[in-house]
């Protein structure tokens, strides 16, 4: 303990304070900050490239009910008879829930570490420059981990389904996207993963050290241009159901 | 000539007193009057607090030193902005940034590595402690080496250069949503990893002051840029991204992340 005495026009303030330790450094690779964001990044990159490939084959949707379930067959017998039924489907669905796991790790250990990090609120906070993108990115993802839930047993299960299980998918797809409630669900859930990814894909960036002043507008429409892409390409398909366009 | 001199400004005040660090602290409203528009921030302060020892109150603890925007002493979070409404330092900060009348909340720091020492004064010794964990270089003492003996590239040299305009004021920290050192950080480890003399440590540097930032209580960085709109010396984000590119780059050379 020390004190620490002001002394001004005779009045004294004494303030004591407790001398400041010098604190352990975290040891081990994954108690990291920046290694926590790198598997944050990188399981991210993964899911984006899921997306894209998720994104293009949900096209088949326009070339109709034998096209679209046919796609969906075929992704389960790619590479028979070398290897078993699905085989490709299941490295892939492991792949995703580990990357799924690893994204959520860092998110929720970034998150406490940042909690802690601000034990006393402030009074008054105002935002200089933070864009709403970057400031509803945690939120947005546990939306986004409820609504894959939610999809997954709508659509690859059938569970939730309005045409309900043992049906083709694409009973399923138009059953879906011809109820309005569902719809409104997964455009308002396709938005936030607009959102999240705009966000997502600069900080991907600039964890992985790949930004500089001269990049920057470059990134930022790299990041624009590809959660553009995967809002426009994903919106498209329940909302030409919903519009009536494919049947 | 303006007629600034003779107009002045009343202001109220809502200001963070807290006796030490293990008392609660809380917001005490202030009036202060006659504030002239040349005052610095810091000098409306003194006025204040003068008028609070002739009334026998104690008066607010703030830090400051040069009060010339180099030092780093000085800083204050005003209206929920660090060092206030223009991106400078707050003893560089002019009463003339305000109007009469305005309705002021000014509070410290808030951080877990920066634990309050009394009033808007913070301990930010967690700072000293990310330097000393490796924000150096092992140079042989001596005559000091023709200004030559070592070229450095221009770009490299400005880069470094601005990144060492740091002067760990804090306000990095006290902007950020996750209260992250990384700019100061960062703005350390560029300042020494861009220069030739930074070369032989700089794997094993970059380990060191992130583990020791991230032990101090200080979070993790989600590339947000709050730091960097308030930094009184502009430090940008992508100093964080020369960070990110040498850690990594020192993990994949086989560095161990150890004190």
């Amino acid at each position: 303990m020390s004190r620490v005495e002001w002394a001004y026009r005779g009045v004294v303030a004494t303030v004591t304070t407790q001398p400041a330790q010098r604190r352990a450094p975290k040891t081990g690779r994954f108690n990291n900050s920046v290694v926590k964001k790198t598997v944050m990044a990188v399981s991210g990159i993964i899911m984006i490239l899921y997306l894209l490939a998720h994104m293009v084959g949900n096209l088949h949707a326009f070339g109709g009910a034998e096209e679209f379930n046919g796609y969906s067959h075929w992704i389960r017998t790619i590479g028979e008879p070398a290897v078993p039924e699905q085989t490709l489907l299941w490295i892939i669905r492991l792949v995703l829930l580990a990357s799924v796991i690893a994204h959520f790790w860092a998110a929720i250990s970034l998150w406490r570490q940042a909690r802690r990090a601000r034990p006393v609120a402030y009074v008054t906070k105002k935002r200089v420059q933070q864009s709403f993108a970057s400031r509803t990115v945690r939120w947005g993802g546990v939306i986004l981990a409820l609504f894959i839930i939610w999809h997954i047993l709508d659509l690859t299960f059938g569970v939730v389904n309005p045409a309900g299980t043992g049906t083709t998918p694409y009973d399923r797809l138009v059953a879906s996207f011809s109820n309005i409630p569902i719809t409104l669900f997964y455009v308002a859930s396709i938005l936030i993963l607009g959102w999240h990814l705009r966000h997502g894909i600069f900080a991907a960036t600039q964890t992985l050290g790949q930004t500089n002043k001269k990049r920057e507008r470059a990134v930022n429409g790299i990041a624009y241009g590809i959660s553009g892409l995967i809002t426009v390409g994903f919106l498209i398909v329940p909302l030409s159901i919903a519009f009536g366009l494919i049947d | 000539m303006t007629s600034t001199e003779t107009r002045t400004m009343s202001l109220t005040l809502n200001i963070w007193r807290q006796r030490d660090r293990t008392k609660k602290g809380k917001m005490v409203t202030y009036h202060v009057t006659d504030v002239s528009p040349d005052m610095s921030f810091l000098e409306m302060l003194d006025v204040l607090n003068e008028k609070l020892i002739l009334s026998d109150d104690d008066p607010i603890a703030f830090d400051h030193d040069c009060r010339e925007g180099i030092c780093g002493s000085c800083g204050v979070m005003i209206d929920g902005i660090a060092h206030g409404p223009e991106q400078t330092a707050v003893c560089q900060l002019h009463m003339r940034s305000f109007k009469d009348g305005d309705v002021l909340d000014i509070e410290p720091w808030r951080s877990g590595g920066f634990p309050v020492v009394k009033d808007l004064a913070v301990d930010r010794s967690a700072f000293d402690r990310i330097i000393s964990a490796a924000g150096f270089i092992s140079a042989p003492t001596g005559t000091a080496p023709d200004a030559h003996a070592t070229p450095v590239p221009k770009g490299d040299s400005d880069a470094a250069f601005d990144a060492a305009t740091c002067i760990g004021c804090g306000a990095c920290v006290a902007a950020c949503p996750n209260g992250s050192a990384m700019l100061f950080t960062a703005a350390k480890v560029a300042h020494l990893g861009l220069m030739p003399q930074g070369q032989p440590e700089r794997d094993t540097r970059v380990l060191k002051m992130v583990a020791q930032q991230d032990a101090e209580d200080f979070g993790g960085c989600s590339n947000i840029g709050e730091c960097s709109a308030v930094c009184p010396k502009g430090i940008s984000m992508e100093t964080i991204s020369r960070l990110n590119h040498d850690l990594l780059g020192a993990l994949r050379a086989g560095a161990v992340p150890t004190s």
